[in-house]
């Protein structure tokens, strides 16, 4: 215990019998971080931190809320008028749900950008996917809870989905339901689980951050950190920086909370629900938009169906395009087989890199538009591409692709000049030694 | 941003003298977010106390009208059992002849009772939070004659005033007024 | 990376400025915008437009129309004194029970009380109002697209029909409402109330006022909401451009 690192006797009692000051210090102090990381790094560290508020705001409104289907709806406008800052705790918990998935979106696309899913790091991309998922089912089971009527039909929609399922579809639909429509069974079941999820995601975020650090970050250059010279400390280089990129984003976000707090909502979802009358337009909150494009996507007449048309009905397929386009992202690390990782060093890929972001933006707005001509056209041909890119174009560049030389080390000067004469080959510098 | 690789320093592992240092800077920052961070905190808490619509909940009325002399009755005021006691002529002298200094908690019968003839109090054990047996016909009223609670054995008189046992206080009197001799509003 | 940042940017715009554009189709004219004293980032709501607000709905649209998430208390907000409100409250019934007697019975609404709704239940509203049910205005500026501006139009949209429109029998024609039928007959006339405060009350006038009150019975937060939100937006700027500083200086060494 003498040779303790800790100086205050007390840290140096504690640690000496439950470890957790060595963790941190070894976590924060000794972990070498790659010194080029930029601030497409800090999203991972500010998605951890919106968890944090979400989970802290929702605890606090389940003290309130009431989840049955007579007060529901009477129990959040109780909230936003009657409890003592209410209001402000509702709209930072709505806008932040808004705000977690700006930021894991611009997470994943950064991942795709500088190539952070490849070797070593296949599982801690796959992690992500999971937590992504989590987060998709977490999000629409809590726009269920206000009861409004987009709660009311968006559950309706959704959990129709099932029904897509050969056979077993309808059983399946009524076990969701607990009942024969969306109703309070469905709406008790749902408050469980949205309170549940949010801890299975601190779960798999710690599992995430373990994966990370096996490992240690990529980097916009994507080569391997080689002695320490590459590296810095998490702390205080990366805690300051992200604390910078922590007051950014909150300045943005409490404009949205203070002064446009319903801006990303819908207003039908302030009208009770009712299930008697559907809205004109359903459409899911925004950050699903891409999906539900993709699902709408896959009708009778649509090209992208008719190769399929044998084997299932369009409502099936629309389902399991939907879902596949998820769950292409699970294998996205063995689909793009190139062995350099940041797009900088691979002039194709990053072409079709953007061109994949314009095509999730496309399907986004698609996906709000009503489902009618020109736009489920757009729509069709935008989810053709989105499968395109990630079946056949990244398995083709890996092959074919002249990427740039990559430079020896991250504290190297990038060579500049002598561009494509290098192969791909030229790129094993990546491979650990 | 990711220029600064480019300048390959040997000051990469300086991260010790940057952390010691304690200048103006890293002093107003500090201040700051912890400022910030109590300031978000607040909510949090006050969220806790009771919403707008709890404290304006409405007050009780009562009819005193069916109350005989002697009798004690039970209503809820604010999620709280209150003890409406119509007195006898006994009851009142038993409850005034009280020296304040044999009280616990001196306090005269007088300004407990705005009308003698009627005690009003919060049933609510000022020890632990029971309800004090005694209101109903039959049940134990302790050694003077109020009200005895069962959980850990204290007695009040029949103004309410703690005499024996471990509770601290006297019965709260609740606001209350007559609207008429025979409607009294609590709260 | 800048022109990278920026294009995102860009891109997101176009989508945020396409979505939102896709929620203000709906069949109907766009609303006109209207000059609104709660507007803005610095916007508080008019006193004299909330109080005359709520006599035209108190005196008009009550008949038909509930605000059941106000309570009367409430009122106390917008200026008037905890008299005047004992008084508003007293003037309605409400229903209390039951009593010793096992009985439901009427008794004068207190502060605390919410807003009485002129029928007990829907099936009570639609069997007054020809089948139509009158819907619950509180939060009618938020579920509706256009909010404000939307109301507005629609209490001052009543115009006769085009020639080749047909309305039918008990509707009346209406500009900014979706399909333009409305069921609700016109509900604001030239000095349909009498302001204690001289204000002419035309219908415009009478529609801005009802407007603004129901914009605060649907955001009463709103004021409050602005204030802390300037405070708290320039607590963080201060607090951004410290960090930065400290970043600044605690990457110096590195470079």
């Amino acid at each position: 215990m003498s040779d303790s690192k800790f100086k205050n006797p007390i840290v140096a009692w504690i640690d000496y019998r439950l470890p957790v000051f060595s963790f941190m210090e070894h976590e924060l102090h000794e972990y070498p971080t790659p010194k080029n990381l930029n601030y497409w790094w800090n999203f991972g560290s500010l998605a951890g931190i919106i968890l944090v508020i979400m989970i802290v705001t929702g605890i606090v409104l389940a003290m309130h809320y009431t989840a049955h289907t007579a007060f529901a709806f009477d129990s959040v406008e109780r909230i936003m008028r009657d409890v003592n800052y209410g209001w402000l705790i509702r709209y930072v918990h709505m806008n932040g749900a808004s705000a977690f998935f700006i930021v894991v979106f611009i997470h994943i696309f950064r991942g795709m950008y500088f190539g952070s899913y490849k070797s070593p790091r296949e599982i801690l991309w796959i992690l992500g996917v999971v937590i992504m998922l989590i987060m998709m089912a977490t999000a629409f089971l809590g726009y269920v809870l206000p009861w409004g009527q987009m709660s009311f039909w968006g559950a309706t929609v959704i959990t129709n989905l099932f029904s897509a399922i050969p056979i077993v579809g309808d059983s399946i639909v009524t076990l969701l339901w607990g009942g024969f429509s969306v109703d309070n069974p469905t709406l008790n079941r749902f408050f469980s689980l949205h309170y549940l999820l949010p801890f299975v995601l601190v779960g798999i975020v710690v599992l995430h951050i373990v994966a990370l650090h096996q490992h240690g970050s990529n980097n916009p250059i994507g080569i391997d950190t080689k002695s320490p010279q590459d590296t810095i400390p998490f702390h205080p280089y990366y805690t300051v920086k992200d604390l910078f990129g922590l007051g950014v984003f909150l300045v943005l976000f409490f404009g949205f909370v203070f002064f446009a707090p319903n801006y990303l909502g819908h207003p039908d979802n302030y009208i009770e629900a009712n299930p008697l009358v559907t809205p004109p337009h359903i459409v899911p909150e925004w950050y699903f938009l891409p999906f539900y494009a993709i699902l709408r996507s896959f009708t009778a007449d649509a090209l992208i169906y008719l190769p399929i048309s044998w084997l299932m009905s369009a409502k099936l397929a629309g389902v399991l395009a939907m879902f596949a386009s998820i769950m292409v992202l699970f294998i996205l690390p063995w689909l793009d087989h190139s062995p350099v990782r940041s797009a900088r060093f691979r002039p194709l890929y990053k072409q079709f890199f953007w061109l994949l972001v314009i095509d999730c933006i496309i399907l986004g707005i698609c996906g709000a538009k009503p489902a009618e001509a020109p736009w489920t056209y757009i729509a069709q041909a935008a989810t053709a591409y989105y499968f395109l890119h990630f079946i056949v174009i990244l398995p083709l560049l890996g092959f074919f692709e002249k990427t740039k030389p990559l430079p020896t080390s991250i504290s190297e000067p990038v060579l500049k000049g002598g561009g494509g004469a290098s192969s791909a080959a030229s790129a094993k510098p990546m491979e650990k030694a | 941003m990711a220029s600064s690789a480019d300048k390959a320093g040997d000051g990469a592992h300086g991260a010790e003298e940057g952390e010691t240092r304690r200048d103006f800077l890293m002093l107003a920052t500090g201040a700051f977010g912890a400022f910030g961070a109590a300031a978000a905190a607040w909510p949090l808490i006050d969220q806790m106390n009771p919403a707008a619509d709890t404290l304006a909940s409405s007050s009780t009325e009562v009819n005193l009208e069916p109350i005989k002399p002697g009798q004690r009755v039970l209503i809820k005021w604010r999620g709280k059992p209150v003890f409406i006691v119509r007195r006898t002529k006994a009851q009142i002298d038993e409850a005034r002849a009280v020296k304040l200094a044999d009280l616990v908690d001196p306090e005269t019968d007088e300004a407990r009772a705005k009308k003698a003839e009627w005690l009003i109090i919060v049933g609510v054990c000022t020890h632990l939070g029971c309800i004090p047996a005694g209101t109903k016909e039959g049940e134990l009223k302790g050694e003077f004659g109020g009200w005895f609670c069962p959980c850990h054995g204290s007695h009040y008189d029949t103004s309410g005033r703690i005499r024996k046992g471990p509770a601290p206080k006297n019965l709260p009197v609740p606001a209350y007024e007559f609207l008429s001799d025979k409607l009294v509003k609590i709260g | 990376m800048r022109k990278y940042l920026m294009s995102v940017a860009a891109a997101v715009s176009v989508a945020v400025l396409a979505s939102s554009n896709a929620m203000a189709a709906g069949g109907a004219v766009k609303p006109p915008e209207q000059q609104w004293s709660f507007s803005g980032l610095f916007g508080t709501f008019d006193r004299g437009s909330l109080q005359r607000g709520f006599q035209v709905y108190n005196e008009v649209c009550s008949a038909c129309h509930s605000v059941r998430l106000l309570a009367y208390r409430n009122l106390m907000d917008i200026g008037f004194t905890e008299d005047q409100v004992k008084k508003i409250a007293a003037a309605k019934e409400v229903t209390d029970g039951p009593n010793d007697e096992g009985e439901m019975f009427k008794r004068p609404a207190r502060p605390s009380d919410r807003f009485v709704k002129p029928f007990p239940n829907e099936q009570a509203a639609r069997a007054g109002n020809n089948g139509a049910f009158p819907p619950d205005l509180t939060l009618m500026t938020k579920a509706r697209v256009g909010g404000a501006d939307y109301l507005h139009a629609l209490l001052t949209g009543y115009k006769q029909p085009p020639k080749d429109k047909k309305v039918a029998e008990g509707m009346s024609y209406n500009l900014y409402f979706a399909g333009n039928q409305i069921a609700m007959a016109p509900p604001l006339s030239e000095g349909a109330v009498e302001y204690a405060d001289k204000t002419k009350a035309t219908v415009a006038q009478m529609a801005h006022d009802v407007t603004t009150f129901l914009s605060w019975a649907a955001e009463p937060e709103l004021e409050w909401r602005k204030r802390m939100g300037v405070k708290v937006i320039l607590f963080l700027l201060i607090l951004t451009g410290l960090l930065y500083g400290v970043k600044r200086k605690v990457w110096s060494d590195l470079h």
